[in-house]
């Protein structure tokens, strides 16, 4: 069995539901158009199709455009030795969806890490936590408006209460769109401070 | 005159069953106990908290991120090449095996993965290789060293420190090494680098011969770590477990094998398998590996185009102008290629939109990027896939009802690296 045979496949019991996305460097993906449906679409490529190996989850956050969220699913058959990408797109409204540790124990820390990063949440995990930052830190850092340098918090006790200097540090490249001048590496100089420097954040 | 006294001293089982017939409300309860962060046997700073009924572990939740750098929002604010410089702290035991998955992840998206020059991928090979045995080394000496084995351990840093200056000599740097560049390495081989290469392939092996002598038939060594925290072959595909991790299982699956990539298909290796998937067998598994990264450096040695000095100039990196840095003079002296640094500098190489997932057999297990890329020279999304990460996702599994003093046998065993995990 190739991947793209098992695209057809999953496209074959899952109807509309399956579209195959364009192949790029020999690699297949296909999207769900439903996330609800995530689960049964894994728990059939893990039966029938025989992906017995969840390599990775990951997630993407498209901010500024709806859905904003997309979780990407790595699957590999060691049997066959083929891998299949499976995307499904989430809405930040919603920004929830089944939770795939029923169908292998790999999906938990998976899982995990993009609650903690993105705030994406999962239905049915058995211990949705923070994993990498610590419980009560009240940001999810890897979501495109969360700046480079932090955000400024007012629980001194728990999160960082004032964004890191960047100034002095290494060139800093403004990713995306942009002309060339404002996407370049340079050094970047923040804001000038107001307020008292006692690390404390005032009250408005 | 000395009184004698008799005492009577029962034996441990009856002392427990006395106890509990003298404490009957103490009975079922549990104890807490923390271990690390900064604990010698966790390599770092894992934290686990550990619930124990007397010296049986009933949960273990392991608690990771105390080295969590953000490494991943890094990359997506800075080009592609800037990025490599951080691959050396993700697994800082092999940084030469990172850097080379980085940049095959990169060269896949780039869609050059196919034309890097013969001598490029034998080079990345070697400093892959040497990488490998760099880091079993350490696992292998801070697993014997936490099991009370201390000769081990300094006998396995001799051999890493000769690790150490080959890569100092090849990068300039020990640790950090960031040798290799998308489309390339930064340099070739120094002279005389093969020669010293081979050398240590030399002196390796009898060493390897002594850590044997010293460990696989050892009656204390065995009886530790034998039957010991056993994986069984579904588990460890069910957890995504990989590397030796999960060849100790019994899953032959290796991504050299499966996927090559580079030049090892022409190269010659074994897989080594473990049978029951104890700690045992994980032990034995790198030890084999370690032979086998040492039979690769051979043939590379014995088969890298151009020799060990590269007399017919065998180019080490696919240079079309606009992956790599053109030659300092002709930026000096050429139009095109002046225009091409400044691109490359100012907003990195033109990578096509598109996304690419490239697994690498790292030391430790599959080291992954997964590139999202909108165009142009910053990823929009990179994420790494770290095989410590998902190796230690069986620690709540694998620690159930495991005694608290094989707790570090078990850690040592999984060979893991939080650099990595924590990202």
């Amino acid at each position: 069995m190739t991947s793209s045979e098992a695209a057809n496949k999953l496209k074959a019991k899952f109807g509309d539901l399956i579209s195959e996305l364009p192949e790029f460097r020999g690699e297949s993906s296909v999207a769900l158009a439903d996330a609800e449906k995530i689960v049964e679409v894994c728990r059939y490529a893990k039966s029938d199709l025989d992906f017995n190996y969840l390599v990775d989850i990951s997630s993407l956050d498209h901010y500024g455009d709806d859905p904003r969220w997309t979780v990407v699913y790595h699957l590999r058959g060691l049997g066959h030795g083929c891998e299949l990408r499976i995307k499904t797109n989430v809405s930040e409204e919603i920004s929830k969806l089944p939770s795939v540790t029923s169908v292998w124990a790999a999906a938990n820390w998976h899982e995990r890490e993009i609650y903690d990063m993105m705030g994406i949440h999962f239905r049915d995990h058995p211990d949705l936590r923070r994993i990498l930052m610590w419980e009560g830190y009240p940001y999810f850092p890897l979501r495109k408006d969360f700046p480079l340098a932090g955000k400024e918090s007012d629980m001194p006790g728990i999160a960082f209460s004032k964004p890191s200097p960047m100034e002095g540090g290494p060139f800093v490249t403004v990713a995306g769109g942009g002309s060339a001048t404002a996407r370049e590496p340079r050094i970047r100089i923040p804001e000038p401070e107001t307020g008292e420097s006692t690390g404390l954040i005032e009250k408005k | 005159m000395a009184t004698v006294q008799d005492i009577e001293f029962k034996d441990p089982l009856a002392r427990t069953a006395q106890a509990a017939e003298d404490l009957p409300d103490i009975q079922d309860e549990r104890m807490v106990l923390n271990m690390g962060p900064s604990h010698p046997a966790t390599h770092g700073v894992l934290r686990i908290v550990l619930e124990l009924d007397g010296e049986i572990i009933t949960k273990a939740d392991p608690d990771i991120g105390y080295l969590h750098r953000g490494d991943e929002k890094i990359a997506e604010n800075m080009t592609y090449t800037q990025f490599i410089p951080y691959t050396d702290r993700l697994d800082y035991l092999a940084p030469l095996a990172n850097n080379v998955a980085y940049v095959l992840a990169v060269e896949k998206l780039l869609g050059i993965h196919d034309k890097l020059p013969p001598r490029c991928q034998y080079i990345r090979v070697m400093c892959a290789e040497l990488a490998r045995i760099s880091a079993h080394l350490l696992g292998l000496g801070a697993f014997a060293m936490d099991m009370g084995a201390v000769t081990v351990f300094l006998l396995a840093f001799t051999e890493r420190e000769k690790i150490y200056n080959l890569a100092e000599a090849v990068s300039g740097a020990r640790l950090t090494t960031s040798y290799t560049r998308v489309g390339g390495v930064m340099r070739d081989l120094p002279p005389g680098w093969v020669d010293q290469c081979q050398k240590f392939c030399d002196e390796f092996i009898p060493a390897l011969n002594q850590f044997e002598t010293l460990l696989t038939r050892n009656r204390i060594w065995v009886d530790r770590v034998r039957n010991l925290a056993v994986i069984s072959k579904q588990d460890a595909i069910d957890y995504g477990l990989s590397g030796p991790n999960l060849r100790g299982s019994g899953v032959e699956w290796d991504l050299r094998k499966k996927q090559p990539y580079l030049c090892y298909k022409d190269l010659e290796f074994d897989i080594p398998v473990g049978s029951v998937g104890d700690c045992y067998d994980r032990y034995l598994v790198r030890m084999e590996e370690m032979r086998q990264s040492v039979r690769i450096l051979e043939q590379c040695i014995k088969k890298i185009p151009g020799g060990a000095d590269n007399k017919s100039k065998e180019p080490v990196d696919y240079n079309s102008g606009k992956v790599l840095l053109p030659p300092k003079e002709k930026v000096m002296t050429s139009m095109e290629e002046l225009i091409h640094q400044f691109m490359l500098v100012t907003e990195g190489m033109n990578c096509p939109p598109g996304e690419i997932y490239f697994g690498h057999e790292n030391p430790k297990g599959e080291l992954g990027f997964y590139i999202y890329s909108k165009g142009g020279g910053v990823p929009y999304r990179l994420k790494i896939r770290a095989p410590s990460f998902v190796n230690l996702s069986i620690i709540p599994k694998i620690f159930q009802g495991a005694m608290i003093s094989d707790t570090v046998a078990i850690l040592g065993s999984l060979d893991f690296v939080m650099g990595e995990c924590d990202r």
